[in-house]
């Protein structure tokens, strides 16, 4: 880290380093497919009426816990509605659940991560205390019971793993700010009377987005695995309204006579998690200043 | 190594505090007045204004706060809305479950993860290193419940080798006990054996690399023995204050594993409180759970001096 916070993060310096990052994140193979992954779910995600073959919602008794077939490549569920169409808008639950908390985890945590560190004093130690606190506090249990007191729905279940995860990118962000600020750049910034708003801004917040880009992937991965347990409890989306988790809760009465209403919500859970992890690894490596 | 020791203890003081006021706080912010729960459906005004009394209800909230944690200290923690037993007897009563879940599923994950670690460093770069890393990589991605799913489809709907649901405590039956638990420690173990894995690759690349493994291997001796006898014992300083750290994940992990599996641990025991707005159980929960979590870093903490040497004589 010392050595990318020793330099400027001036346009000049930022773009051949951005180049360079961007080559090496095209070499990791893993994180390519991770990322090519992410993006076919965002586009099931984006395009789930087009591409959805039948109406999410439609409840069919004639085709109850029909298993997969021409017709219903996925089978059907308990109410006899298609799986796949439930999956593809499923996919919108559970990517907007990872990205919303995550924005939110960065929304409230990253300032506090700067204000704490670039501050110090009692400042630092009434947030750097807060945090710990909440990191004591099992982050699903934790999740759970903001959820349950907030109320089940897949707003709240945002704003529960939102809130529960922030206090990791305080931490992250305090202890880049404490490397960053005993840089001479930053002293001198300082010397020269800048405005300490400008300093964070200009000087300071550049040198911490990289290590927060990364600790994000790798929490949108764990936020989606959060939101379909909260779903999975029954304190996430609601029905009818489709969930990778809620199937899960619903699949499981039935996992001997419709085997399959368990097998596919779960592989997609599986598959989007692997996929941000995969890129989250990429990007650490890209990203990783060590190597510049 | 007392002092080392004390000064972690005392810097763990204000985080507890804290975590009470975290704990307490979440009763506040609450939707609704739980002593509209409490009073029942005639909601008569004298037992509203009773109760209001009786819970101190229109005290100013750092006077509440004090009266809470006044009890807390004195080891109560409240009774529980649903079955009118102490917060405090129904945790004891789910603890030790959970508890003897959480290191089954330890010792799946340490079986697992340490030499899957150890063979995947030693062999850096290689199909096995690869497949190593794959097979960790998946352990992290895939979802608790739904794996603890495709285990009952598989060895107890398909094959019928073990119970799907169910706890037997081992007083009643040791076999039967570990029976019903093999599951369920398997799937709570499986992310952390993942975890544990990465911990004990890295630790160990990082010691292979240093001057002494060098000086051992130029010594002749074999592969084995530097690997096992002269690198695993500094890798293992990192891996088990990890370790202790993972313990307490595993207290959260419980709870989805739990409520698959049915069985009545901790972890059950916060998802009915939930379901059943029992606040004063679901407040005991996270304040317990917490301030285990806390000792479990402290113990992290003198693990890692004790097994330093370098710390130990400092």
């Amino acid at each position: 880290m010392a050595d990318s916070a020793a330099v400027p993060a001036s346009p000049e310096v930022l773009a051949p380093r951005r180049n360079r990052a961007l080559g090496k994140f095209l070499r990791h193979r893993g994180a390519v497919f991770g990322a090519g992954v992410i993006l076919f779910f965002v586009l099931l995600a984006v395009f789930a009426p087009l591409i959805a073959p039948f109406d999410p919602l439609k409840t069919s008794f004639s085709a109850i816990r029909k298993a997969p077939s021409a017709l219903h490549w996925f089978g059907t569920d308990e109410l006899g509605r298609d799986l796949l169409s439930r999956l593809i808008y499923g996919a919108r639950a559970s990517l907007l659940a990872g990205v919303a908390s995550v924005a939110i985890a960065v929304g409230i945590g990253v300032p506090l991560g700067l204000l704490a560190g670039y501050y110090g004093g009692l400042l630092d130690m009434a947030i750097s205390r807060l945090a710990e606190a909440m990191l004591a506090i099992p982050f699903l249990i934790l999740a759970i019971a903001l959820a349950a007191f907030l109320g089940p729905s897949l707003t709240n279940a945002m704003i529960a793993i939102g809130l529960s995860v922030m206090p990791i990118f305080v931490r992250l962000t305090r202890g880049q700010v404490l490397t960053v600020k005993a840089e001479d750049y930053v002293e001198g910034a300082r010397a020269i009377g800048l405005p300490n708003l400008w300093i964070i801004l200009r000087y300071i917040l550049p040198n911490v987005t990289a290590p927060v880009i990364v600790q994000a992937t790798l929490t949108i991965a764990a936020a989606i695995i959060a939101e379909a347990s909260l779903s999975f409890l029954g304190l996430g989306q609601q029905p009818p309204n489709p969930s990778w988790g809620s199937m899960l809760n619903t699949a499981k009465n039935f996992m001997s006579q419709a085997p399959w209403m368990s097998i596919f919500p779960g592989m997609a859970i599986f598959l989007v998690v692997l996929a941000f992890n995969l890129t989250g690894d990429g990007l650490r490596d890209a990203l990783d200043p060590r190597d510049h | 190594m007392l002092r080392i020791i004390g000064r972690r203890a005392l810097v763990a003081i204000p985080t507890i505090i804290l975590v009470s006021m975290l704990a307490f706080g979440l009763q506040k912010i609450l939707p609704g007045d739980p002593i509209l729960t409490i009073a029942g459906e005639e909601r008569d005004p004298q037992v509203i204004a009773f109760l209001r009394e009786k819970y101190r209800l229109d005290d100013p909230i750092p006077l509440q706060y004090l009266a809470w944690i006044g009890q807390v200290l004195r080891g109560d923690l409240g009774i529980s809305l649903r079955t009118d037993l102490p917060v405090l007897t129904l945790i004891a009563q789910k603890l030790p479950v959970t508890i003897e879940l959480a290191a089954l599923a330890m010792i799946v994950a340490i079986v697992i993860g340490v030499p899957m670690g150890i063979l995947s460093a030693v062999k850096k770069g290689t199909a096995l290193d690869y497949t190593a890393n794959a097979v960790a990589l998946s352990g992290l991605s895939i979802p608790n419940f739904w794996f603890g799913i495709l285990l009952i489809m598989l060895f107890s709907v398909e094959l019928g080798w073990l119970p799907a649901s169910g706890y037997v405590p081992p007083g009643e039956s040791l076999s039967k006990n570990l029976t019903t638990l093999l599951m369920p420690a398997f799937v709570l173990g499986n992310a952390l054996a993942a975890s544990l894995m990465r911990h004990t690759r890295s630790a160990m690349l990082s010691v292979l690399k240093s001057d002494y493994i060098r000086t051992a291997r130029a010594k002749g001796l074999l592969t084995p023995v530097v690997v096992l006898k002269h690198a695993l014992r500094n890798a293992l300083i990192p891996i088990v204050t990890v370790t202790t750290l993972l313990f307490g994940e595993l207290l959260g992990g419980a709870v989805l594993t739990e409520q698959i599996f049915t069985i009545p641990g901790f972890g059950k025991l916060v998802v009915d409180a939930v379901f059943n707005r029992d606040y004063a159980v679901v407040q005991g929960v996270v304040l317990c759970t917490a301030v285990g979590f806390i000792a479990l870093n402290l113990l992290a903490d003198i693990l890692y001096v004790l097994v330093n040497p370098r710390l130990r004589h400092a």
